[in-house]
């Protein structure tokens, strides 16, 4: 198997804020992995990193065996270009925690938008993979509503489907279910499952409902401090930790 | 002597009309003109470019802190030193636009900082360029809120226009003005301008009720 993310000694802080330090970090080509961990352990900015949103201070980031953030290149410090972010975006879709769909389009035009605009098919040819799409997420009847006058869970699965328009071969969940309302989880849920089992795409999910690690993932991070101190099988770690930060969060996390 | 004479009323009411066609075409034109001049400034404003950011700060501050008057008479008398010869309602529709520019400079940078961090993302992630992403994306947004600034823009600039009377453009206030010099009667002519300019604010008024209804639908 090969490797699909890598992270060579990535340094990241804003401010006096030690975000990543020293971080490494691998994901192989179709694995599924959750990262769990308390708040402002730098999960979020993991996957901004890979998404190419977040910029690294130090080290090195690779997705498909391609250098994305390589700012130690040599002796030098290498800024990447735009068109070289945009480029390697093309690997990785990203699905927000607030959804962050168009409001002035449909949730066909939300879809349809970066093929049409991006990848430049047709109009016909975008809405055609667009409606595909939405069917998929099980959302054939929506089509022409606009985001407002969509519940939370259907907004998420069209922002899915949205992602999933560009084909990318990464995935990546931030905190995807956590501004749903309980009982609208589990139809996201449902969508982000059954894409998982598509046994080329790699999947990322940055949580803090263990549920959802557990459904995704066959192996699970915890973070805390910019760094992973425990990683293991999804049961193994959610139900026998080891390091007892680990315990302590899941202790925290159970009791909440 | 009646106070208001409408025999004198109508026989000035052909000259008000056409000075308020005048009045109209360059609110219109000033209108156009503050639109691009706003996104030239909001772009200069905007430049990563340090001194180019300067210059674009410094520019909205000199349009917006000095009179218009003052702006009109530059363009007018000024100009033409330096060989640019305009015609007066030419130079007036460039003076309300650099005039109103500045506020509009300022309306758009309002409108833009209204989309929030998570559009941005989204567009990012999505790999637009960032024409395709303004174009079909970020304008398509930004341009609501912007819509009540934009027609407190256009009606100001409408209330603005006879200051371009002082360049001899025959605006619908300049046609009253002449009325009222030659027969030595006032209150007739300036009545009726004003009747003139409050029926062109009231129709775009409802004008830009409509639009904001209309855009803002989908909110």
């Amino acid at each position: 198997m090969t490797e699909m993310i890598t992270f060579e000694n990535v340094c990241k802080r804003f401010g006096a804020t030690v975000i990543l330090k020293d971080f490494n970090f691998k994901v192989m080509r179709g694995e599924k992995v959750a990262i769990i961990g308390p708040s402002g352990s730098g999960k979020s900015t993991l996957l901004r990193m890979i998404m190419a949103l977040q910029d690294i201070d130090h080290g090195k980031v690779s997705i498909d065996g391609k250098p994305l953030w390589d700012l130690n290149h040599g002796q030098h410090l290498v800024k990447p270009t735009r068109q070289h972010l945009r480029d390697m975006r093309s690997l990785v879709g990203m699905v927000f925690q607030n959804f962050n769909l168009f409001p002035n389009l449909t949730a066909l035009g939300n879809v349809a938008a970066a093929p049409r605009h991006v990848l430049g098919l047709s109009k016909k040819e975008a809405e055609g993979r667009a409606a595909m799409l939405l069917a998929q997420v099980g959302l054939s009847e929506k089509l022409s509503n606009y985001p407002s006058t969509l519940s939370g869970g259907q907004q998420q699965r069209v922002a899915i489907a949205r992602a999933m328009a560009l084909e990318p071969k990464v995935m990546l969940f931030d905190e995807a279910t956590s501004a749903l309302d309980p009982e609208l989880v589990g139809e996201v849920l449902g969508v982000m499952r059954e894409l998982a089992s598509a046994r080329d795409l790699t999947v990322l999910v940055v949580t803090h409902q263990m549920g959802v690690a557990r459904a995704i993932a066959d192996r699970v991070c915890f973070m805390e401090g910019g760094c992973v101190v425990e990683e293991g099988g999804a049961d193994t770690l959610l139900s026998h930790p080891k390091n007892e930060r680990t315990r302590a969060f899941l202790r925290a996390v159970h009791l909440a | 002597m009646d106070i208001f004479s409408s025999s004198f009323a109508l026989e000035v009411l052909p000259a008000l009309l056409r000075g308020a066609v005048v009045t109209f075409l360059a609110t219109i034109g000033g209108f156009m003109a503050s639109l691009v001049v706003g996104g030239i400034l909001l772009g200069l404003y905007r430049s990563s470019s340090r001194p180019i950011a300067l210059f674009g700060k410094s520019l909205i501050e000199v349009l917006r802190s000095t009179p218009l008057l003052i702006q009109v008479y530059f363009l007018f008398f000024v100009l033409p030193n330096v060989g640019i010869v305009l015609q007066p309602v030419t130079t007036g529709i460039i003076a309300l636009g650099l005039y109103h520019g500045a506020y509009v400079a300022e309306a758009y940078r309002a409108g833009f900082d209204s989309i929030p961090r998570g559009q941005w993302d989204a567009v990012e992630s999505l790999r637009f360029s960032r024409y395709a992403a303004l174009r079909y994306l970020i304008l398509p947004q930004a341009i609501i809120p912007l819509i009540p600034a934009l027609g407190n823009t256009f009606i100001t600039m409408l209330k603005d226009t006879p200051i371009l009377a002082a360049i001899t453009v025959p605006e619908m206030m300049f046609e009253a003005n002449d009325a009222g010099s030659q027969s030595f009667r006032y209150v007739e002519p300036i009545t009726m301008a004003a009747i003139g300019y409050l029926i062109m604010s009231a129709v775009a008024a409802g004008f830009i009720y409509l639009l904001q209804n209309r855009l803002g639908r989908h909110r």
